[in-house]
Formats: C-alpha cells, sequence, structure tokens
C-alpha cells in the first residue's frame, strides 16, 4: 500500500471515573489510504466513536486519558498544538455525527454554517463563501439552493438536514471525512439516498472515508476495507470482499448471524450472540474479550489474543486454528431452520 | 365466532380506521391525516407485520388497534367485539385479550418500580387471583423471559436494552393475552440483542399460540418475522400479502423501492440495481392528489395524478393499492439496463 493518509498506531482511550479506570479503547491500530473508505462496526459501547473522536481530540473531558499515536500527513495529531489542530480539524479532516438536528445550530441558516466554516479555513470574502456554499448545498442534492441556502434547520427535513451537514463537512475539500453513523437516524430509503451520495462525492472528491456503523449491510456497500471492533479492541479487520464472505472471528459470525437473511429465505430462529456486549467498565482485559458469549471459547482465549494476518491483509484476533475456522462457522450458525 | 376447520379465524379486524389529529398552522385549523382508512384483518396464530417509513402511521394505526387511542372514524373488531366505543369498563375487560409491547424500552418502564411488580401490575389492575398467586406466576413470567429468580427485586435502570425489552414482554404476557402488538420492539437494540428478542418472540409464539401484529420499519426484520406483511405509506396501506411473495416479488412501486433500500451484506455489491427515491415523505396535512406516492413514483402517470387508487385483491391474493402494479416481468425490465433515477 501507498503512504497511508492516516495512521493510528497503539490508540487507547480511558476515562477515570468514580468506581475506577473505564477502558473504552484498548491499543487499536489501523490506517487509512488515500481515497480508501474504511467501515468501522460494532455495537454501542465497543469504542468506534470514541476512537475516532480522539482521533480529532474532540473529548474535552479532563478524566480522558489518550494514548498512543496517530499519524496524518506525518504529523501526530495527539501531540500537535492548538493552533495546528485547527488547521486540520474542519479542512484536513471533517466530521458528520449521527445527529444532523443537534450538529446544526438552530438559530443559524444553512448557508452560514458553510460559510463559516470556509472563512474559519481560507480568506475569502462572505458573498464569496456564500456562493460556495450555494455550489455545495447544489453539489449534496438539494433542490432550489440558492433559497434553501437562506432556511434554518428546522425548515429542513432529517434528510435535507444531514446533506447540510455533508455539505460542511465537504467545503474545504478535507482529504479525511469521518463520518459517524451518518444514515442511522435516518429512514431506509433517505439512507440509500445519503449513502449514494457519499459514495458518488467520494468519487469526486476522492476524500478518504472513515464510516462508523452498527449496520453491516452499509458497511459491506460502501467500504473498501472493514474493520470490527468489540470490547474496544479490534478483533478483525480485512477488505470488504473477505470479511464478508470468509469473516473469520466468532463474533463476526455472530454479527452476521443476527442480521436476518435478505435473500429472500427465511430462517426461524436467527443464531444470535447469547449473553450481551461487554461492558468497558470491565477490568478483566487480559483474554478474549468476546469469549464470555462465544460457543468455541476454551482456556486458551487466556491472554489476549493478538490481531494475526492469515492473509495479506486479513487479520483477527483469536486462537482458533486458522484451518478449522469455515467449519467451524458453519456450526456456529447451524441451528438455523429454513422455512417456506 | 364459529369455527370452520382450515379455514384462518379473523381475531383482529380494522375496518376503514382513520385517525386524523387536529392541528392549529397559520393557515388555520388543520388535520394531520395519520391513518386514512386502512382496513386489515389480522388472523389467530399469525404474525402480521407493518412497515413504512417513519410518519407513515404505522404507530398510530397500532395504537388505534388497542385504543389506546380513539379512532376520528371506523370501527376495530376485536374476537368479534366492537372495541371503538366501548366504556372504559367494558374495554378494560376484553384488553385481557389484547396487549401492547413498545418501542422504547427505557421509556416504557416505571423506574421506581421493581422488575416483578412492573409484571405483576397489569395481574393487579385485574385482580386475577391472590398476592401469593400474582407473585408467584410474576416469577414464572420472568424465567419464561429469561431472568433469573434473583432479577425481581432489580429496578429497570440495572438492566440493560435488551433485558428491559424482555420485561416489557413479560408484562405484556402477564393477563394471558391472545395478541400482542409490538410497536418497533427491536429497534432500539444493539443487532446481536435484537436477534435474541426476535428469537424470544418466535419462542413465545410456538408455545402460546400467540396472534402478534409487528410493526417496524425494518422490512428484513418483519420478512423474518412474519407471515403476512402489509406496507403502509402515508397513512394507508398500499400492500399486503404473504411475507414471502411481498418480499420476493414486490406489486407496489413502494414497496420495491423499500426493499431495495435495504442495504445487503454482499461481497459484491457492485453488481446491485437500486431504486432511490427522490425527495421526502410528504406533508401529512397536505397530502398529494391521487396516489400519495406518485411525486416519488418512477412509474407514474397521469391517472397516478388524478385517480387515487383502491387496495385491490390480485388474483394471486395479494392487496394491492395501484394503478400500474409491478408486474415480476416489467420489474425485471426495469431492472435490466435502465440506469436508476438518481437523488441529486
Amino acid at each position: 500500500m501507498s503512504e497511508p493518509l492516516l495512521d493510528v498506531r497503539g490508540l487507547s482511550v480511558s476515562f477515570r471515573t468514580r468506581s475506577g479506570l473505564v477502558t473504552a479503547v484498548d491499543g487499536i491500530s489501523f490506517q487509512v489510504g488515500p481515497g480508501e473508505v474504511v467501515g468501522l462496526v460494532g455495537e454501542s459501547g465497543s469504542g468506534k466513536s470514541v476512537s475516532m473522536l480522539s482521533v480529532l481530540r474532540l473529548i474535552d473531558n479532563p478524566n480522558c486519558v489518550v494514548g498512543g499515536e496517530v499519524v496524518f500527513q506525518g504529523q501526530n495529531l495527539l501531540e500537535l498544538d492548538d493552533a495546528s489542530l485547527r488547521r486540520i480539524r474542519g479542512q484536513e479532516i471533517a466530521m458528520v455525527f449521527q445527529d444532523p438536528m443537534t450538529a446544526l445550530t438552530p438559530v443559524y441558516t444553512a448557508g452560514w454554517h458553510i460559510s463559516e466554516q470556509i472563512r474559519a479555513h481560507e480568506k475569502v470574502s462572505q458573498r464569496a463563501a456564500m456562493d460556495r456554499a450555494v455550489q455545495l448545498l447544489e453539489s449534496v442534492g438539494i433542490p432550489n439552493a440558492a433559497d434553501r441556502v437562506n432556511s434554518y434547520p428546522h425548515e429542513f427535513s432529517g434528510g435535507m438536514r444531514q446533506r447540510v451537514v455533508i455539505a460542511m463537512a465537504l467545503s474545504c475539500n478535507p482529504s479525511l471525512l469521518i463520518a459517524d453513523e451518518p444514515t442511522t437516524a435516518l429512514d431506509v430509503t433517505i439512507q440509500a439516498q445519503i449513502l449514494e451520495l457519499l459514495r458518488a462525492l467520494q468519487k469526486e472528491f476522492g476524500s478518504s472515508i472513515v464510516l462508523i456503523t452498527h449496520d453491516m449491510g452499509v458497511v459491506s456497500q460502501m467500504s473498501d476495507r472493514v474493520l470490527v471492533m468489540y470490547g474496544g479492541r479490534l478483533v478483525e479487520a480485512g477488505p470488504r470482499r473477505d470479511v464478508m464472505r470468509d469473516p473469520l472471528h466468532p463474533y463476526t459470525w455472530g454479527l452476521m448471524g443476527s442480521i436476518p437473511p435478505t435473500d429472500g429465505t427465511r430462517a426461524t430462529r436467527l443464531s444470535a450472540i447469547p449473553g450481551a456486549p461487554i461492558s468497558p467498565a470491565d477490568t478483566d482485559r487480559d483474554r478474549c474479550l468476546f469469549a464470555p458469549r462465544c460457543r468455541f471459547a476454551t482456556d486458551s482465549c487466556r491472554p489476549e489474543p493478538a490481531l494475526v494476518a492469515h492473509k495479506p491483509d486479513h487479520s483477527d484476533a483469536c486462537v482458533l486454528p486458522f484451518g478449522e475456522r469455515p467449519a467451524l462457522r458453519l456450526q456456529a450458525i447451524s441451528p438455523l431452520g429454513v422455512r417456506a | 365466532m364459529t369455527t370452520v376447520p382450515g379455514q384462518p379465524q379473523v381475531l383482529l379486524e380494522a375496518r376503514d380506521v382513520v385517525k386524523h389529529f387536529p392541528i392549529r398552522t397559520s393557515k388555520g385549523k388543520q388535520q394531520v391525516q395519520a391513518v386514512d382508512g386502512v382496513s386489515l384483518q389480522v388472523f389467530r396464530g399469525e404474525t402480521l407485520g407493518l412497515v413504512g417509513e417513519s410518519g407513515c402511521g404505522k404507530s398510530t394505526f397500532g395504537r388505534c388497534l388497542v385504543r389506546l387511542i380513539d379512532v376520528t372514524s371506523g370501527s376495530v373488531i376485536y374476537d368479534g367485539v366492537d372495541i371503538t366505543d366501548l366504556s372504559r369498563r367494558r374495554l378494560r375487560e376484553h384488553r385481557r385479550g389484547f396487549q401492547m409491547i413498545f418501542q422504547d424500552p427505557y421509556a416504557s418502564l416505571n423506574p421506581r418500580r421493581r422488575a416483578a411488580a412492573t409484571v405483576e401490575e397489569p395481574m393487579r389492575t385485574h385482580r386475577t387471583g391472590t398476592d401469593a398467586e400474582i407473585r408467584a406466576r410474576a416469577l414464572h413470567l420472568l424465567e419464561i423471559v429469561g431472568f433469573d429468580p434473583s432479577y425481581a427485586d432489580r429496578y429497570p435502570h440495572e438492566f440493560s436494552g435488551g433485558q428491559r425489552q424482555r420485561l416489557g414482554i413479560a408484562r405484556a404476557l402477564a393477563l394471558e393475552p391472545r395478541l400482542l402488538i409490538a410497536d418497533e420492539p427491536v429497534s432500539a437494540l444493539d443487532v446481536s440483542i435484537q436477534a435474541q428478542v426476535l428469537n424470544l418472540l418466535a419462542d413465545l409464539q410456538d408455545e402460546q399460540s400467540l396472534t402478534y401484529v409487528f410493526i417496524a420499519h425494518d422490512l428484513a426484520v418483519v420478512h423474518h418475522i412474519a407471515d403476512r406483511i402489509g406496507v403502509m405509506y402515508l397513512g394507508e396501506l398500499v400492500e399486503l400479502g404473504d411475507s414471502s411473495g411481498v418480499y420476493n416479488s414486490p406489486r407496489h412501486p413502494y414497496t420495491e423501492a423499500l426493499l431495495s433500500a435495504i442495504p445487503v451484506i454482499d461481497a459484491d455489491v457492485e453488481n446491485r440495481e437500486r431504486i432511490v427515491l427522490t425527495g421526502d415523505l410528504p406533508n401529512p396535512i397536505d397530502k398529494p392528489t391521487g396516489c400519495a406516492f406518485h411525486p416519488r413514483c418512477r412509474y407514474a402517470q397521469d391517472l397516478c395524478r388524478r385517480e387515487k387508487p383502491v387496495l385491490q385483491i390480485q388474483t394471486d391474493g395479494r392487496q394491492v393499492a395501484c394503478h400500474y402494479p409491478v408486474s415480476p416481468a416489467r420489474r425485471s425490465d426495469a431492472t435490466d439496463g435502465a440506469a436508476p433515477p438518481q437523488s441529486s
């Protein structure tokens, strides 16, 4: 792979709380190449949002401890001074949040949001910034952009608001876009519109995207590479095609088995993962964190298994013998009966 | 009701249910047409799934079915009794038979009531037995949904989202209902937990021969759990048919688009053609003339703008409200080469 755009090395994030240290992200490493779309999947509490928020140092909680390195274009963002970081935020790395209502200020117009961001990074006149805001709103598919630029957030529907947020994020032509559950708050038909838009814009502007989501389907449609997180760690990482076709980690099997099949067949029961996701407050961390829910768990799930590459670029953190995975996977999803 | 062997028995029937909410706007008093004339039957022992996007009126309709809100017009008949105009007292007798599971397991449980007390409450309201009997049944119900007795004295905040939803299910089962209306019971849950709750609902149905009305926005989930699927759009039922039929060969263009919008797990997504609907759901205060879906429909013709299609039974039993239903042949035509309409 060519020089990565973003290189996250051993990133860890923990919070000091009254009941002790809570580990949200536990030493994850990954790279994002130029123009690449990386999907970061996991359930709530798996640390996917926190890890990307800490990449931009957006967590201002004084009890938050961040370790590791985040190298972006040769600079470690975690050690950068505030002024340099501000140049990168919004201009080089932009973020789209889950809830488009809270991401916009209700008392300002769509145009104001976008032009404010442009003017924070570039010396242009208010008028020129507004003109660009109109163009951006057009490129994200808002009809009558010239009028709508003066509309307030409450005058837009959820999907349209998310388009405004995306226009804002793209206003300075960032090289990396972090999208945190950008379609979770939207209906499926609107979700399809927004995903289509992100894909088209990605092709047009060539930005890299880190897409955070809990939805395997969304990841499967959007990303070049997939990272699966559980309990603050990466449990599987690989090219989309490989992860979707031959997932390696039992957690990934469970995650995919929990989703009703979309190929038109109907299973009588889903191969659900028993138990509940591990709590970040769990202090027993020198083991595979998925072991308590895994039907293949043995004594060798302790200590923590390392992320091992089985094929070039496709790795997972599990002690099960690589050669037996396909058979075990079939066994894991076997209780499925099929009904007409 | 008389029993005809082999014939599915109707347990619940909605006849032309209409629910309008009056609102005041700058244009004076107007009506939000949340549910606009929905008629359907729910058969004993089946699961009827209701799908649609937010604002399509599926939850409002669900609430009308159990009379949590009164209908504007039309009627709801449960087990041969019209419950639309029953007095509160009479309604309560019948309510034992149909219970509701709510979407938000955080908001639908009393935070100051322990798990067992939550499950006991409906039984106390209906005075189904002595305190000891009620307690014993509550513990039994908690066990059915997978809690051991030590959980009985916990408060809702001590439970996770999935556990709370199971508690809500135990409460709904307390009065031995025959019909459960589940309004988005799994949409607030993580996928791994969602699968657990779906499996639990399927087990309970097998064991207690329950009838479900399952309301959700996720077509894949509804296809998984339901025997029949009804699709709603802007307060109207646009398609109704058996689950596999609706899912595998939709007839209404809206169902077709909704299905194509589901993100599918697939290693080779590049090959998939999708129909991306343009625009948003129209305003339910001021619905489009003719077919409510025509402004977003890729097949819309003049007739669709003028005349509202009614729900008609097709030869295969499918009910579709469309002037030009999608036929399997046309479907393959349309998906063969033709570029999907772009949203931007």
